[in-house]
């Protein structure tokens, strides 16, 4: 799950990291006075949405005036801003955050991710700040300095203090330094995020350090025990469809093609995705209703899949295991009863009792065509496509 | 001997009475596998499909004398319960649930470097179909008859692509002597390169198929631990050709975010490290046939 940057530097403040002044608005007309209330003559107003690079979509503008403030605020809200992270459709922007321009002396870059090789969480530093991490591993990699913390005994005082001597940072400012990168360190472990980027970490002309950018993100399978996190949820963010599914327990990435996906397990999912490139056609979407692929869940991956309109052709691909292939076809019979479907359906079913599957969708008199492996339904639905 | 299960393993369910603890517990039975008990904390002294309950893992090893165990409890409490099963001595415990927190997975890893390489117990999963070893036991959730008696080894995060490789052998009539799912989340138990080195060991596999996907540093760590150690020959398909980057593909763990850890790249690092890519996901059977047909 991921949070804005508003979010980010209010939980980093919490774990002592310092952040410049700022406030959240929803509209124009508060923008001004939360201007007047933040103070200083320089404001940078930024849009709030989950994703990256929004300096370069415009989505960050630098103002002299409180009435600046207002103009900026207004041509950005309810904006749709396209970066290099939000792919074509881009994401709306229905939050303004407001803060005091900084004095910046020098840009720098932390982050911390779970390092899965040595398992364990690895905070990454470098002095060239506001550069994304890809584009400094491509360009600087020496600039790079990494630490492994070991999470049984957390991050220790040296580690953060050789980090921070690393940057090339100041002596009278170690201190601030390391007590900051450790402030990350704890919210990144005790808050049960995946990621925590502060880009630029920058040192001010009045020496302060300051978490100018902020990324985090989370969990998903811990917020259970995050609630103060888990509410930060901003689902205007998220893909219409992906929440329709996760509300409902399917796993669903929306894609660029027009081949709907039905599968169940994450691997066959993406097995069958690769088949359907390689019959010469593109997925519309991963979709996974989970290895059980309990009739109840393929009724709901069949609404959710004709939600798109993309969607040219559709293939149900089921492994059944424990679950017959019996059952399977009876839930998709069922499906179809319920939903009306006007484009061309593939179904491969394999596993427990595939025949009595088979035979049931073909007594059902659904209009359907029926694939035997992986690769028959792959080019049986690209020639669908064709036709 | 077969790989961490066989004939002998006896089983405990933990999370026995629960619906799930209880509908597997009944499939692995039927199966044949030795399963001798359960545990569910507050129901010890009872029955449950006629095996007895224990409070805690302790109790039922020191009763039944049980050396491996399988994890049916929330997520929540996963942690709790596999550390509980190392403490108590079991040798090898599945742990299908999906949904553990990464940071719960770290912590039981560490955990368990108290024990000596001997007395470790090996943890398989989370998130995963489990372990079998066709015609001895089975210690996991899969359909057991799609998996005929053989000498190819199977390892796969993925449980249903692990289904579909254990059938496309059976329609070329090879068998499977062990396949064991280690399933789709970013910290697992056990690694690719952690079974493949079982099977190297193992006197009743001849050859190992690893089904991998995008994602993590795993397949390329097995493949380079194979082109430095391994004599028997390694085949591998890597899922996700299409994934997009940054997007987790319904597995928590499936998710390219540095190099190595796309499939294109994958199979690139694997082909160098000598193993033979199965190049899409319809082909697995075959391709395991072709490389046993040159042995």
């Amino acid at each position: 799950m991921d949070i804005h940057e508003y979010q980010a530097k209010k939980i980093l403040s919490n774990f002592g990291v310092t952040i410049p002044r700022g406030g959240i608005v929803y509209s124009p007309e508060n923008a001004e006075n939360k201007a007047r209330e933040i103070g200083g003559s320089r404001w940078v107003v930024k849009a709030q949405i989950h994703s990256g690079a929004r300096g370069k979509a415009g989505g960050i503008i630098v103002c002299n005036t409180p009435l600046e403030v207002a103009q900026a605020t207004d041509k950005l809200l309810g904006k749709k801003l396209v970066t290099n992270q939000t792919g074509p459709e881009g994401k709306i922007v229905n939050r303004i955050y407001i803060e005091e321009a900084t004095d910046i002396e020098k840009e720098l870059y932390l982050g911390l991710v779970f390092d899965r090789s040595s398992e364990s969480i690895m905070v990454v530093a470098s002095t060239e700040g506001g550069m994304s991490v890809e584009e400094i591993s491509k360009e600087k990699p020496e600039t790079i300095i990494r630490s492994k913390i070991e999470v049984a005994v957390g991050m220790q005082n040296f580690q953060a203090r050789e980090l921070a001597f690393g940057l090339g940072i100041e002596p009278d400012l170690i201190r601030r330094a390391s007590d900051t990168i450790i402030g990350c360190y704890k919210a990144f472990s005790e808050l049960d995020a995946t990621m925590v980027e502060v880009n630029p970490l920058v040192i001010s002309k009045q020496k302060q350090i300051l978490a100018l950018d902020c990324k985090m993100s989370f969990d998903n399978n811990a917020m259970f025990r995050r609630s103060q996190v888990s509410e930060l949820r901003d689902k205007t963010q998220e893909d219409s469809k992906e929440i329709f599914a996760s509300d409902r327990g399917l796993n669903y990435v929306s894609l660029d093609g027009n081949i709907g996906n039905i599968i169940n397990g994450a691997g066959l999912a993406m097995a069958s995705m690769d088949m359907i490139k390689l019959a010469g056609g593109a997925p519309a979407n991963f979709l996974d209703v989970g290895g059980g692929a309990t009739p109840e869940k393929i009724v709901k991956a069949f609404k959710l899949v004709t939600m798109d309109e993309k969607v040219k052709v559709i293939l149900v691909n089921i492994f059944a295991g424990i679950n017959r292939c019996d059952w399977v076809a009876e839930g998709i019979v069922d499906a179809l009863k319920k939903i009306e479907i006007k484009v061309p359906l593939v179904i491969r079913l394999a596993g427990t009792n595939v025949e009595k599957g088979n035979k049931i969708l073909k007594e059902s008199k659904i209009n359907y065509i029926e694939a035997n492996t992986l690769e028959d339904a792959a080019n049986k639905a690209v020639a669908a496509l064709n036709k | 001997m077969t790989v961490l299960v066989d004939k002998n393993s006896k089983i405990i369910i933990q999370g026995f009475t629960g619906k799930m603890g209880s509908f597997h517990a009944d499939e692995m039975i039927k199966y044949g596998s030795n399963v001798v008990g359960g545990v569910t904390p507050g129901k010890g002294g009872s029955k449950h499909l006629d095996l007895p309950v224990f409070n805690t893992v302790k109790d039922a090893v020191n009763e039944t004398g049980a050396d491996a165990s399988i994890l049916f409890v929330p997520p929540a409490f996963a942690a709790d319960s596999a550390m509980e099963a190392a403490d108590a001595g079991i040798k090898i415990c599945v742990a299908i649930v999906d949904g553990i927190p990464s940071h719960d997975m770290i912590r039981i890893k560490r955990y368990m470097r108290r024990y000596t390489k001997s007395s470790k117990m090996t943890l398989v999963g989370p998130n995963c179909a489990g372990i079998i070893s066709p015609g001895k036991s089975m210690l996991g959730i899969m359909p057991g008859h799609i998996y005929k008696e053989g000498r190819i080894g199977i390892i796969s995060r993925s449980g249903t692509l692990g289904y579909e490789a254990a059938q496309q052998l059976k329609n070329l009539n090879i068998g499977v002597s062990t396949s064991v799912g280690i399933g789709g989340d970013p910290i697992n138990g056990s690694s690719f390169r952690d079974i493949i080195e079982k099977f190297e060991t193992d006197d009743e596999t001849d050859a190992i198929l690893m089904i991998g996907e995008i994602g993590g540093p795993q397949e390329v760590a097995a493949g380079e631990f194979a082109k430095e150690n391994m004599k028997k020959p390694v085949i591998a398909y890597i899922a996700g050709l299409t994934a997009p980057k940054g997007r987790v593909m319904g597995h928590a763990g499936a998710i390219v975010s540095a190099y190595g850890e796309s499939a294109i790249e994958k199979v690139e690092i694997l082909k160098e490290c000598g193993i033979t890519i199965s190049k899409n996901p319809s082909v697995m059977g075959d391709t395991v046939k072709s490389v046993l047909e040159k042995m």
